[in-house]
């Protein structure tokens, strides 16, 4: 009968495409696998795509790139699921190195983190020179603010400017923590009429849906600072350390920080990022 | 001619949630013949036909399938490939018939060529050779029974077991499949055992009965011995015996005897002793019903007998008598409007000596 | 709604210039909710069929868990899988978290379940005299099963659409299993979220876009089989 055949052909088909992905998975490399705990915003601004298959062309390594949170980047570290971080959370990662989950933390870039907000400005901030001082003056103005609430690296950045500011938000009815990634908490700031903390990577790529202007910026405490950090063998003998440290050392190379100090530039008119390494953490933004 | 036991089983007892469904001490079908098995519903008769086809492992007793025991693998085998089970409901597959009937043999994995020959004779003998590339689940409920009679036809089974084969069928439908029915078997000589619950059905297909109620076999024998010599009043009323009287021989000479019931005496044949209490069954289509007492008749028993009741039934009305005991007769509706007869009436009823069964009343 | 149209617009430059990139998310897609099916049909079909058909103690306790199966929330599997293959869990041996195996394992571990339950009513649907008939005609166990299966085909083939649509529109499970690796363990869903998050709606809409197509057409290629059982 046609119904059976067809039934029969069904099955045949099937077991081809099962047969297809055997073969084609089994091509990728198997032991060559790196895995690069990172940000959400060096995914979402394209710079890692345009990085990674420089790299893997180069070393014959492949990357596998699990974009999250700093925070969750760190705690893949800590557990030995990552072997290189690139993350953008300094105080956790001194606590991270300290600990000893990771070595050889080493500087590669910076952009900065940004006030935004919408044009109307109602908490009036426009201008204000003090990060924490534009944060007050939302507070004060109980003006909505969304924050990533996700342990990123923005995130903690965030608190950081909070305490600082000698405010606590958490719990306060105009504080809304999303809980999502950049790129949807701006999108949520937007719609909301809202203020929210920002790396300027990730704005700029995203402004053209966007209706936020950046209210503060220049601030030295509004730094955002990207460190590689290669995850300790000694902890966790099944880390690629040889691979960790290739990527490691391609990040702060001279071509590598060249493509990063022009990254952008075609799409923006202004890099995204500025390249920073051997340089010191204390000489940025100067 | 000379036959022999195909299938025997002896102390069967089957259970199902506890309760004894089946308890059968001995049961055996003769090669070549047909059975009927006949009783009320919930009687056993469908447990009894999954035993006889070795789909259901008795908890105790023996099957003997050509003499061989079927307790063993090989011995249950060489059963379920010999027997042929056709369910009340059709449970064709969403397949051609072509494929349906050939379904048996494929399991057997027979050759193409074996194959089609098997479904084409089969195809034959139920006449529906033209519905082969029909799909099975467009057919009617009389096409998609010979479809699956065809499908254990098709398999040449020993025995072939049919569970309600008749049922749900409009009546031309079912007259000519039973006329069929009965010629492939008389023909294939495949011995069959029926499951049936109309007594018009038996008589017409098969040569032995057995009659069953509540789990077990109550009497069994020819269709003639059943229907007219039951031994108990169970299987009386169930043959269709409509008047089963209570009585007491008076008179037993010479193989006639005298029998009296509610003070009447009725003649019968028969050789029970004087004294013995008894049951004398009598078949309505026996008893003759005239407008007066005939003057010269050749029937033994006359009474003149009041219309108690009219009950139409089909084309006859049924009768209920007062004789001074209560007699059932059917009469046709013309006989019936040409006597005049209504309720209240005054008639005669007259039945041979030998139209009356006697059975022992203890 | 312009961005809708935007979308649309985008899905359709991507469709007819044969994007490689998209092409390939598509492709990757397919191969790995099919094979996840695919694999959810041995499992489900057979085990299904094998609880329909045996009357064991505690059958319906096995039931109630399948039903359960069937609405597995796709992260708490994604969780679940990233515990036991990551690197220094039970199974980290195998080396394939962040890999299109994971995904497919995961995927498998979702579709089993509603594929199993299906069955499972399929075959218990089937005449109850049916089984009987069938070994009445001589056909061995296993002959008896094959044949039941195929009579529930329709059924089946339903179990097939809905393990399949349960996996191809799933992300939790793949975002965390898979990695969302660009040309490697990238899916519809797992681009589809990626491209939010960065504010390409119009890409987004375009890769949810395609995402319905494809359901669309395994949907109708597997409604066209499964129909054509009735030419009534």
């Amino acid at each position: 009968m046609k119904s059976l055949k067809a039934f029969k052909l069904t099955i045949f088909v099937m077991a081809l495409i099962v047969a297809a992905s055997v073969i084609s998975a089994q091509a990728a490399p198997k032991q060559k696998n790196i895995i690069l705990a990172t940000t959400t915003s060096t995914q979402d601004t394209g710079l890692l795509d345009v990085l990674i298959p420089i790299f893997e062309k180069k070393t014959g390594y492949f990357v596998k790139t699990i974009a999250v949170g700093s925070g969750q980047a760190m705690a893949m570290g800590q557990k030995g699921e990552a072997d290189v971080l690139l993350v953008h959370s300094p105080d956790a990662e001194k606590k991270f190195i300290a600990d000893g989950f990771g070595v050889n933390r080493r500087l590669v870039m910076h952009n900065d983190f940004i006030i935004v907000g919408p044009a109307s400005d109602p908490a009036k901030i426009k201008g204000t020179k003090s990060s924490a001082g534009a944060l007050k003056l939302i507070a004060n103005a109980d003006a909505l603010f969304a924050s990533r609430g996700d342990n990123s690296g923005t995130h903690a950045k965030e608190k950081t400017l909070w305490k600082k500011a000698e405010i606590n938000p958490v719990g306060q009815k105009w504080y809304q923590e999303t809980g999502l990634g950049m790129g949807l908490t701006l999108n949520v700031a937007a719609e909301k009429k809202g203020y929210t903390l920002a790396d300027r990577g990730t704005y700029l790529a995203m402004k053209k849906n966007l209706s936020l202007d950046i209210l503060v910026e220049g601030d030295a405490a509004l730094l955002n600072i990207y460190h590689v950090i290669e995850v300790n063998v000694d902890k966790w003998p099944k880390v690629n350390v040889a691979g960790a440290k290739a990527f490691a050392d391609f990040m702060v190379s001279k071509n590598t920080q060249n493509i990063i100090k022009t990254f952008g530039i075609d799409k923006f008119g202004a890099p995204l990022f500025f390249s920073d390494a051997a340089k010191k953490v204390e000489d940025l933004g100067k | 001619m000379k036959s022999e036991t195909l299938i025997k089983i002896e102390n069967i007892i089957v259970q199902r949630g506890g309760a004894t469904v089946l308890d059968i001490s001995e049961f055996h079908v003769q090669s070549g013949s047909i059975m009927a098995l006949i009783g009320p519903n919930g009687a056993g008769k469908s447990t009894l036909l999954l035993t006889l086809a070795g789909l259901l492992r008795p908890q105790r007793g023996q099957i003997y399938f050509q003499g061989q025991s079927v307790d063993t693998h090989a011995g249950r085998t060489i059963l379920r490939r010999n027997a042929a089970v056709v369910f009340q409901e059709p449970l064709l597959l969403s397949s051609s018939v072509y494929d349906n009937i050939a379904l048996g043999l494929k399991f057997r994995r027979l050759r193409h060529d074996d194959i089609r020959k098997n479904v084409q004779e089969a195809l034959d003998y139920f006449g529906i050779s033209s519905l082969a590339k029909r799909s099975a689940k467009t057919l009617s409920g009389g096409e998609a029974k010979r479809v699956s009679l065809a499908r254990a036809f098709a398999i040449k089974p020993r025995l072939i077991l049919l569970d309600e084969a008749f049922n749900s069928l409009d009546p031309p439908t079912r007259e000519t499949l039973i006329e069929d029915l009965r010629h492939i078997l008389e023909e294939t000589k495949i011995t069959a055992v029926l499951a049936l619950h109309d007594r018009e059905e038996t008589l017409r297909l098969a040569q032995d009965v057995a009659v069953m109620s509540g789990g077990k076999i109550i009497q069994s024998g020819t269709t003639s011995q059943i229907f007219n010599q039951p031994d108990s009043e169970f299987v009386a009323n169930f043959v269709g015996t409509e008047t089963i009287l209570e009585g007491t021989v008076k008179r037993s000479n010479a193989g006639l005897m005298e029998i009296s019931v509610a003070g009447k005496n009725i003649e019968a044949v028969g050789d029970f002793l004087p004294g013995q209490n008894v049951y004398c069954c009598l078949r309505p289509e026996n008893i003759i019903v005239s407008k007066k007492i005939p003057e010269k008749i050749s029937a033994r028993n006359v009474f003149e007998a009041k219309v108690q009741k009219i009950i139409r039934h089909g084309f006859f009305y049924k009768l209920m008598l007062d004789c001074g005991f209560t007699l059932v007769a059917y009469i046709t509706m013309p006989s019936c409007e040409d006597l005049g007869i209504c309720e209240g009436s005054t008639i005669a009823a007259s039945f041979k000596a030998t139209a009356v069964h006697v059975m022992r009343r203890e | 709604m312009e961005l809708i149209v935007q979308g649309i617009k985008k899905a359709f430059e991507l469709i007819v210039s044969f994007d490689p990139e998209v092409m390939g998310i598509t492709w990757l897609s397919l191969k790995v909710s099919g094979t996840a099916t695919l694999i959810s049909l041995f499992i489900g079909v057979s085990i299904g069929t094998a609880v329909a058909l045996t009357n064991f103690r505690g059958k319906r306790l096995v039931i109630s868990l399948i039903n359960t199966g069937m609405g597995l929330p796709p992260v708490v599997v994604g969780l679940f899988v990233t515990i036991m293959i990551w690197r220094n869990g039970p199974l980290g041996f195998m080396e394939i978290l962040y890999t299109p195996y994971a995904m497919i394992i995961a995927q498998a571990i979702i579709a089993t379940p509603i594929v199993m339950g299906i069955s499972l009513v399929a075959i218990q649907n089937l005449p109850p005299n049916l089984r009987l008939q069938i070994l009445s005609l001589g056909a061995s166990r296993s002959q008896m099963v094959w044949v039941l299966i195929k009579e529930a085909r329709l059924p089946l083939l339903a179990a097939v659409m809905a393990g399949f649509g349960g996996v191809i529109s799933e992300v939790g499970a793949s975002i965390m299993v898979g990695g969302n690796i660009k040309g490697y363990s990238r899916v519809l869903t797992t681009a589809t979220v990626m491209e939010t998050g960065k504010g390409n709606f119009d890409v987004a809409i375009a890769l949810g876009i395609i995402l319905l197509l494809l359901a669309f057409l395994v949907n109708f290629l597997l409604t066209q089989i499964q129909q054509r059982q009735h030419p009534r």
